[in-house]
């Protein structure tokens, strides 16, 4: 089955964040990518840009209205995805407790509704 | 074997109706557990036919050394049949069954599911009880259990919830929850806050069977072993725990001569079996306390400086509130009514229980052993608007009164939380 997890976490604490804590940071990204990708699960990642870069689309009655932001405001903000594919959710969850931001923030696992599904 | 809940389900009980239609005529086979496996298997790939949904891994599992044969169509069994099937096999054979019902625990207990999705489930996927009794028993209309039963197993389906018991290095994380849930069926029955008597009679001896099966199938496990004791002691005080006229009677005004004392002993032996295994927990203490209250003939007898320790144990593992006022509750018995109230007053200072039935009745009854009358009273009349159940309701009346009326010390009036 496949899972999106989807990684939430608050981006105000990047801005603190020394270089030598951001360096540790990509180098733990690194080697769970490289773990997950020799497991063969790995399908799919991407690293959000910051929210204030994020435009908002809607379609009201045929006209697109466009507002600059996130569609919500939250405590935390969602920075980034991977995309997996495993047996079942125990296996999604131990990747999702492998992420290294699941030790501030938190990560949402959520299966992929396949399209030969009802 | 079977990969799928749903389907492991299902054909489970097809098998058991299939058992149940023909043993008795054409008599229990050499091997009853394996020949349930296999006819399940078969029910399972008759079911997979007929729901059409094929997704390849459980299908996969599914017919792993094993080629599809048409199954007789069976209807659905009832609980029932299931129990006798269960019970026919257990006394005739081994471990694939059990087995089966150590995934589907597990599986019913997973903790994607809400806390009363995993009750729900539990009680109707291993339970005796039928879906309306367990509607009955927790006084919801059987359409909103039915649908909290669809939407647990669509879950199941939908999110992937496996089918298995957990890896060794998750079971810490997932067996808390198990026991959480055993607890919780059991202590709907015990602590009567509404509803049908009989019924809830029925929900404690339920995880009483729950506990048990889980004990023997995970007997190094000091918290299951303790669980199940801890289950044990209290229900063997349940015929002394409510009045003729249907009211709630404390421990210490028991009739101790209507206590169970087989399932004291054996709550007994199980604890000393659990805590032989050296990995104390929490279930394993609050069973150690209801085993002091067992063995001792008076509650003057008790030994409650013993008590005293165990909660302080336990306050340590868990500093809730809750045990935090069954600390004070202990201090009061064996120290005096000043030191617990002292406590009491502690705890009430934060605000946690406020809303507890159970610390305002112990603060009115140290109130009252103080001789601060105005103060307990006003004490009783919270508990009362707090107070859901009628035996709760009668017997705060009769506290109330009894104060009102006589304003000497009543002598069985001194221990309202009860300990229990």
């Amino acid at each position: 089955m496949r899972y999106l997890l989807l990684i939430n976490d608050q981006e105000s604490m990047f801005a603190t964040m020394s270089p030598q804590e951001m360096g540790k940071m990509m180098g733990d990204y690194g080697k769970f990518h490289e773990e997950l990708s020799a497991s063969g699960a790995f399908k799919d990642a991407a690293r959000l840009r910051p929210v204030a870069t994020a435009t908002t689309v809607r379609v009201r009655n045929g006209k697109t209205l466009t507002t600059d932001g996130p569609f919500a405001e939250t405590k935390e903000q969602l920075g980034g995805y991977y995309l997996i594919d495993v047996k079942n959710l125990d296996e999604a969850i131990r990747w999702a407790a492998k992420i290294p931001s699941a030790n501030h923030g938190c990560v949402e696992v959520r299966p992929v509704w396949e399209e030969n599904e009802q | 074997m079977l990969g799928d809940f749903d389907l492991a389900e299902d054909a489970l009980q097809d098998a058991f109706a299939v058992a149940l239609e023909r043993w008795p005529s054409a008599g229990v086979p050499e091997n009853p557990g394996a020949w349930i496996t296999t006819a399940a298997r078969h029910k399972a790939i008759d079911l997979l036919r007929r729901s059409k949904v094929r997704r390849e891994e459980t299908a996969g599992a599914l017919l792993e050394g094993e080629h599809p044969a048409p199954g007789a169509q069976a209807s659905r069994s009832h609980t029932q049949a299931e129990e006798e099937a269960i019970a026919l096999l257990e006394s005739r054979s081994g471990s694939t069954l059990s087995d089966d019902r150590l995934r589907l625990i597990f599986t019913c207990c997973h903790p994607a599911l809400n806390r009363e999705a995993q009750v729900a489930l539990t009680l109707h996927t291993l339970g005796g009880l039928t879906t309306p009794e367990v509607a009955r028993a927790f006084l919801l209309p059987p359409a909103t259990l039915g649908q909290r039963l669809v939407r647990a197993k669509q879950k199941i389906r939908q999110a992937g919830i496996p089918y298995q018991v957990p890896d060794v290095d998750l079971l810490p994380e997932r067996l808390p929850a198990v026991l959480i849930v055993l607890y919780l069926i059991f202590n709907e029955g015990y602590s009567a806050t509404a509803g049908d008597d009989l019924i809830r009679g029925e929900l404690c001896s339920e995880a009483i069977r729950l506990g048990r099966i889980l004990a023997s199938l995970m007997p190094r496990e000091g918290e299951v072993l303790g669980l199940l004791a801890l289950m044990l002691l209290q229900d063997s005080r349940r015929a002394a725990r409510i009045s003729p006229e249907g009211e709630l009677v404390l421990l210490e005004e028991q009739d101790r001569g209507l206590w169970d004392h087989d399932e004291i002993e054996e709550g007994k032996r199980l604890l000393d079996e659990a805590l032989s295994l050296r990995r104390p927990g929490s279930y394993q203490i609050q069973a150690a306390i209801a085993a002091l209250h067992s063995e001792a003939e008076t509650t003057e007898d008790t030994d409650w400086p013993q008590i005293v320790a165990l909660y302080e144990t336990l306050l340590r593992l868990h500093p809730t509130p809750v045990v935090a006022l069954n600390h004070a509750v202990a201090v009061a018995m064996a120290e005096g009514p000043e030191p617990g109230l002292a406590l009491i007053e502690e705890i009430g200072r934060h605000g946690f229980l406020e809303d507890y039935l159970h610390f305002h009745s112990a603060r009115a009854d140290l109130l009252r052993r103080l001789r601060r009358h105005a103060e307990a009273r006003e004490a009783y009349r919270r508990a009362l608007d707090l107070a859901g159940s009628t035996p709760e309701r009668q017997f705060l009346m009769r506290r109330l009164r009894a104060l009102e009326g006589d304003e000497g010390s009543d002598p069985l009036t001194r221990n309202p939380a009860g300990q229990e």
